[in-house]
């Protein structure tokens, strides 16, 4: 029973899903927005215990003294100071809960992503390292790219004509290889999870 | 002063064509365009039943001469006789118009089922107008079955016949072939890594909703690695970035140790709830990272620009890192940041390579079928523009 409930309501939802992609009448329409709105419900439910999860999390964190125990206390005061400016003052613009918003949260934000620069730096140096044909075909075709951007007298005219075709023929022919295999490989995983034959996340084996 | 009526003369008979001309300009745009034909109002296909569709003739006047039509306006009443209102309007040159409306009775766009409608068509310049015969009756009904998407229902068809096909001979015992995953055959490997090293393994599933289709293949893939880290007894840590998705992790992580025999090993701690927020989500699983010192990571799910922070991070702590995801944008930067990657369908294959089940292998077997015929057809469609064989190309049209 454990097992066979889920399953069921798995089959049924499933089915229904797939059948529904065909169906264009309302009431099919109608089912599909309840049954997302059920997802909605549930993220909500699912929320509270998410802010559990974190606190209890950290709080232990805190209470066993761990390593970084000190971005647990942020972490703590920030959840608390958040949820107690927004109860009190509300969440419009100009409130302390906007503005810890923008000047707090948004630069530290911005700051993470701001990372992603240097990252791609490295990977790059990494990845270009001329050790093997392949990166050195990957070298190559990327330099050919990056020249792309830059005025370089008469060759523009030649690196931009082969720069159009490696984006436009073995790039666009590798990534769509990669979408046909992606778009087979989610049906067969709908299939599989739909029909039962993969129940490894319910403890088949 | 004779100079003067001179001058003003030559004045007059240099204006006067300049007068005739506007005069006549004036009368053609007070003569109406010629009104558009074969006016047909009916059901639109493949729709929720909100939806009438009217096709028109051109009027003669659109895009000739100084009567050039500007724009076409829907009329529609519930009676020939009268009380037509303004649908919309199309710009000159088109001759259809779908006239929808919404499904919410509430609403001031509702637009309702089974009940007759009346059209008329404009042919509109400036303010002039000339009207259309009245057509209809016509009523919008929802239909059960969208005859746009039949080409994708015969391929789902064939696919769940390859499916069957292969799961029956993997029941019969035939040994199915599939070709080594680099990345799979790994995580054996990654894992004794962990074991040998005593620090811990971190699953991170992406930033994925619950219900994305690699969310799942994620779960099914952590249900298989979390039972080996019961086996060998490492800890095993999945930061969420969805409360849904911690309680589903959880509960794998939980049956996968009871299949182990390790319930009491089990730590619910370790699948914990982070933020739903991009940039933080990374800063607290990079964090995790450096000080846990994570022996390997794992970044399985659906990935954006978090994707190369967080491989390159764990490459620079010195972990073992496998990664896989369906974003085709995110595959390079998994490819050079970590160690092994699952490209694409790999990902949604991983969960059948661990487990080695027959049935699971039989749908493997059955996407290989499909890809070659994707592959065949894709030859043959090719030949086919070439040749022109234009019913080949519309045959594969799906109209959504």
């Amino acid at each position: 029973m454990r097992q066979q409930l889920p399953l069921a309501i798995i089959l049924v939802i499933g089915v229904f899903m797939a059948l529904q992609y065909f169906v264009p009448h309302e009431s099919s329409e109608f089912v599909y927005e309840w049954s997302l709105d059920w997802v909605i419900i549930i993220g909500v439910f699912a929320m509270a215990l998410g802010l559990w999860s974190m606190f209890v999390v950290h709080y232990t964190k805190i209470q066993k003294k761990s390593s970084g125990w000190g971005f647990s206390v942020i972490a703590i005061l920030g959840l608390l100071y958040m949820l107690i400016a927004g109860g009190i003052w509300g969440i419009e613009e100009g409130t302390p809960f906007m503005d810890f918003f923008w000047y707090v949260y948004t630069p530290i934000q911005a700051t993470m992503f701001a990372l992603l620069a240097f990252y791609i730096a490295s990977a790059a140096y990494r990845a270009f390292r001329v050790r093997t044909i392949l990166s050195t075909i990957l070298l190559v075709a990327a330099l050919l790219l990056m020249f792309r951007l830059i005025p370089i007298g008469p060759l523009s005219g030649p690196i931009q004509e082969l720069d159009r075709w490696i984006l436009g023929v073995p790039n666009l022919a590798a990534k769509r290889a990669i979408i046909i295999g992606v778009g087979l490989g989610i049906v067969a995983t709908a299939v599989k999870v739909v029909l039962g034959i993969e129940r490894s996340y319910l403890g088949k084996d | 002063m004779q100079n003067k009526s001179r001058a003003l003369t030559i004045a007059v008979l240099l204006l006067l064509p300049a007068i005739l001309l506007a005069q006549d300009t004036l009368q053609s745009q007070t003569v109406a365009p010629a009104p558009p034909a074969e006016v047909k109002a009916f059901d639109t296909p493949n729709d929720n039943g909100h939806s009438i569709t009217i096709t028109w003739k051109l009027s003669a006047d659109d895009g000739a001469g100084q009567n050039s039509v500007t724009m076409y306006e829907m009329l529609r009443a519930e009676s020939p006789d009268g009380g037509f209102i303004s649908r919309g309007v199309v710009a000159a040159g088109v001759s259809t118009y779908d006239d929808k409306g919404d499904k919410d009775k509430a609403s001031q766009n509702y637009f309702p089922s089974g009940k007759n409608f009346y059209y008329k068509v404009r042919a509109k310049v400036g303010d002039i107008f000339s009207e259309s015969e009245v057509a209809g009756p016509a009523s919008a009904i929802g239909q059960w079955y969208h005859t746009g998407k039949t080409i994708v229902l015969a391929f789902v068809v064939i696919f769940m016949i390859f499916v069957l096909i292969f799961i029956r001979q993997a029941q019969k015992g035939k040994e199915l072939y599939v070709r080594p995953i680099g990345g799979i055959a790994a995580v054996d490997e990654a894992i004794g890594r962990a074991t040998e090293m005593g620090r811990p393994i971190l699953y991170v599933m992406g930033l994925g909703a619950p219900n994305d289709i690699a969310s799942i293949a994620s779960y099914t893939i952590l249900a298989r690695i979390a039972k080996k880290t019961a086996e060998y007894q490492t800890p095993i840590l999945v930061p969420c970035n969805d409360p849904i998705m911690m309680s589903i992790a959880q509960e794998t992580v939980r049956t996968s140790y009871l299949d182990a025999g390790r319930p009491d090993t089990y730590k619910e701690e370790n699948i914990f709830f982070v933020t739903s927020m991009q940039f933080a989500y990374v800063a607290a699983v990079n964090g995790i990272m450096l000080r846990e010192k994570t022996a390997t990571n794992f970044y399985l799910g659906k990935f954006f620009a978090e994707s190369l922070i967080l491989a390159e991070t764990g490459s620079v702590a010195g972990s073992i890192q496998i990664s896989g995801t369906d974003e085709v944008a995110q595959i390079p930067f998994f490819v050079a940041a970590t160690d092994y990657t699952l490209i694409g369908e790999e990902l949604y294959a991983a969960s059948a390579y661990l487990g080695r089940e027959p049935l699971l292998l039989g749908t493997l077997k059955a996407q290989d079928w499909a890809k070659g015929l994707i592959m065949a057809l894709l030859l043959f469609g090719a030949l086919a523009a070439s040749l022109h064989w234009d019913f080949f190309v519309r045959l594969f049209t799906v109209r959504l």
